[in-house]
């Protein structure tokens, strides 16, 4: 059975904190597992293809965010190794670059099932272990790619515009299980995300940002601290675009 | 004679089903202000007409069910689907509507 951490909405801490993380193979996801389990929590994390790191308070799982079977497995590994769920950082997913005349419908169905779907079946899966506790810290992942309504990302922003929606209705729907939902929107950073992306490209896009220079893995960490800190608990539904758009 | 048995199969199944949305609804009992009546087991009433819960309160019931079965028998289901809205009587009604729709389900999946 799992321990009882009262229904003030404050987790134990008397023991460490259990973290959820999807996409931790590279890129953001990896950093941010390492960042967590620098913290002391106990990090759970998943990708299509193993994670080529290890450390003893990390666990992969290799699953595609999806599938629904797969994401359910995910979660009874959590339930069952560690009895509760603190947080959930939802960092999987894809872009797609190119002109809407030529997207294929394929590519549609792939960056949505990643980045909708598979935000919407952690957050459905998760949500339902941390109301136990009544407690628990949803980040979802967007990006400056919406508010900026870039050209030649219209799939992609348009998932991640989904996404920002999710987190709002979320956020309402799981307040009363003491969850907070809420989503960050990084700039562009180098990873293998944008790795595809032309320099001009990116150049005229950080021009478009108040501050116009890369974001950090740091950046987004720094965010994310907020939203998991217990003191937020009265911030949920919103969105942090970073580099000031 | 095999049908014979595939029905004692079932109710056996159908015995344990209510057993298990039993224990559930007492674990949500205590948070209810007006609770299910367990003592009155399959016939105890849900939700809908002459029901006792909340349509959150039923949410929590389900969720809790849907992950006991879940434990117990290592198969997932999502009970709240089309199939459960498209019943002409509820599966949500009373716990032997449940424990039978749950019953239907499993026999499906497998
Ligand atoms: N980098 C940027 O400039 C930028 C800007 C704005 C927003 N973001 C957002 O930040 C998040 C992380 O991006 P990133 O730059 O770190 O990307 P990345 O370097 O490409 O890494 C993506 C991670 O997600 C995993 N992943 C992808 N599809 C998956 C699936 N279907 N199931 C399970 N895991 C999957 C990948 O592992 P596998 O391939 O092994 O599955 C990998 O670990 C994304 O949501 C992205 O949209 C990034």
């Amino acid at each position: 059975m799992t321990t009882s951490f009262g229904n003030d909405g404050i987790t134990s801490h008397n023991s460490a904190p259990v973290t959820l993380i999807t996409g931790t193979s590279r890129g953001i996801g990896r950093f941010l597992a390492n960042h967590y389990l620098e913290q002391g929590h106990k990090v759970i994390g998943c990708s299509r293809k193993p994670a080529d790191w290890i450390h003893p308070n990390y666990e992969h799982h290799i699953a595609d965010v999806a599938q629904e079977s797969d994401v359910k497995q995910v979660l009874k590994a959590v339930r069952t190794n560690h009895g509760r769920l603190d947080n959930l950082i939802n960092n999987a997913g894809i872009a797609a670059m190119n002109h809407f005349l030529l997207t294929p419908t394929s590519v549609v169905e792939k960056v949505f099932n990643t980045n909708v779907v598979g935000t919407f079946l952690f957050c459905r899966e998760s949500a339902r272990l941390m109301k136990k506790n009544n407690f628990g810290r949803i980040v979802n992942f967007s990006t400056v790619a919406v508010p900026l309504k870039l050209e030649g990302e219209a799939v992609y922003a348009a998932s991640k515009a989904a996404v920002i929606c999710l987190t709002q209705v979320a956020a309402r729907e799981f307040a009363e299980f003491g969850i907070t939902v809420n989503a960050v929107g990084p700039t562009p950073i180098k990873t293998d995300l944008i790795a595809g992306v032309s320099e001009e490209k990116i150049e005229a896009l950080l021009n478009r940002q108040a501050i116009p220079r890369f974001g950090t893995f740091e950046d987004v960490a720094n965010v994310i601290d907020f939203f998991l800190k217990k003191e937020s608990s009265f911030i949920t539904g919103q969105v942090v675009m970073l580099g000031g758009v | 004679m095999l049908g014979d048995r595939e029905k004692i199969m079932a109710t056996e199944l159908y015995n344990k089903l209510i057993e298990l949305i039993i224990v559930q609804a007492e674990e949500l009992n205590e948070g209810l202000k007006i609770q299910i009546d367990v003592a009155a087991g399959e016939n105890a009433a849900l939700f809908g007409e002459g029901g006792v819960l909340k349509s959150i309160e039923l949410v929590n019931l389900i969720v809790a069910v849907e992950q006991a079965v879940e434990d117990e028998f290592n198969v997932f289901l999502t009970l709240a689907d089309e199939k459960a809205m498209s019943q002409k009587k509820s599966p949500f009604r009373t716990i032997g509507a449940l424990a039978a729709y749950i019953e239907k389900r499993m026999q499906e999946e497998s």
